[in-house]
């Protein structure tokens, strides 16, 4: 990296930028199709954070160390952050559909994209564009004193309503993302009501963990010896507490063995009788 | 190494970018391949910056990225707010505007 930043702007090592600009040209063209290509949001999030890394390279390399580092903290960092934690919140696994909803959407994509690709390409073309100068004698000392002295003098009324466009698009999005509460929040009163309506006055008994086996899949003991099968999280399959571990600790460190155990546990035979 | 080969890449990447927003459904996706659009552009603008040898290019990108943080905050919000109405978060289900 420091590498980079020393040849920024330079032009002083030309093939190590060349072999570099190739190097990323193939990763971020190949990373960005894969984003369109693949159905996993997810994915995208991914391939899309490769496209940024690349891009911040290169913005090292053309003499731009202080974009690449906001790229980099603001983009991958905060940006995609935010869209891997809303990804979270909506669904990660809600793959996208691949029918086509209109007719013939894709074929006029792929006409659309293939003008626009034509016009871009054919308006660059025609611009007479040569090699960069030597240096950016614009820089200053550093890029850094060149950027803000531009920010702070030229362009400082842009920089002061961006600090406004970031306090309207914060408080925006509070209000967006805020929910309104549609029915009354219940007392307790009427939740101590509809406790007792239901049936059940206790919470649910948690699993069981026992000197045997401490594990969150085995169901909790109840008072009659039976088990509880409502005491094991639906995301485990539970398991018959009086089942033998696989495995058994050395006789010396365990002082008792699994049969006491299991004696001292459960007397009664468990009738495996399912709690609702 | 010219100047022309970072614009010729922004324009592939702000292609793909596009063609991504037309053709994707889930919202999310949508705003990712807008967000590759917004970085194409700025790869341009660092580009024409280094080929004028001045810093207002770069200015610009750094200008683009606050926008383009501003409009991710607000546009992941109303899918949020969207996704809690209908329970979707594809661009085909918000069609109550549709005739």
């Amino acid at each position: 990296m420091t590498g980079v930043l020393a040849a920024a702007g330079t032009n002083t090592d030309f093939v190590a930028e060349e072999s570099l600009f190739w190097i990323l040209f193939v990763a971020a063209v190949s990373a960005a199709l894969a984003m369109i290509l693949v159905r996993r949001a997810v994915h995208c999030a991914i391939m899309l954070a490769i496209v940024m890394l690349c891009l911040a390279t290169m913005y090292a390399m053309q003499g731009a160390p202080f974009l690449a580092f906001v790229q980099i903290i603001v983009y991958t960092g905060a940006v995609l952050m935010l869209f891997l934690f809303v990804l979270m919140l909506i669904g990660i696994s809600s793959a996208d559909s691949i029918t086509e909803t209109i007719k013939g959407q894709r074929l006029a994509t792929g006409f659309a994209a293939i003008g626009l690709f034509v016009l871009l390409a054919l308006g660059i073309g025609h611009a007479a564009i040569g090699p960069a100068p030597a240096t950016t004698a614009a820089n200053g000392a550093n890029n850094l004193t060149g950027l803000s002295q531009l920010i702070f003098t030229t362009y400082v009324f842009p920089f002061e309503v961006t600090g406004a466009l970031l306090i309207t698009a914060a408080v925006g999005a509070m209000v967006l993302a805020h929910r309104e509460r549609t029915s009354p929040k219940p007392t307790q009163r009427e939740l101590a009501a509809r406790r007792l309506a239901s049936g059940q006055l206790a919470p649910d008994p948690p699993p069981g963990v026992y000197a045997l086996h401490d594990a969150a899949d085995r169901p909790a003991l109840l008072p009659d010896g039976g088990t509880s099968e409502s005491s094991v999280s639906t995301a485990l399959s539970p398991r018959d507490p009086n089942e033998t571990p696989r495995f058994v600790p050395p006789e010396e460190t365990l002082q008792i063995t699994a049969e006491e155990a299991e004696r001292e546990i459960n007397p009664a035979t468990s009738s495996g009788r399912a709690e609702s | 190494m010219s100047p022309v080969h970072y614009v010729a890449l922004s324009v592939i990447l702000f292609v793909i970018g596009a063609v991504g927003v037309l053709v994707r459904r889930n919202a999310i996706v949508v705003f990712m391949c807008i967000e590759l659009m917004l970085n194409a552009c700025n790869l341009a603008f660092v580009a024409f910056a280094r080929l004028h040898g001045n810093l207002d290019g770069q200015v610009i990108a750094f200008f683009v990225m606050v926008v383009a943080a501003a409009e991710v905050v607000v546009g992941l919000a109303i899918l949020m707010a969207i996704y809690r109405a209908r329970r979707s978060a594809s661009v085909d289900d918000a069609n109550l505007l549709k005739f």
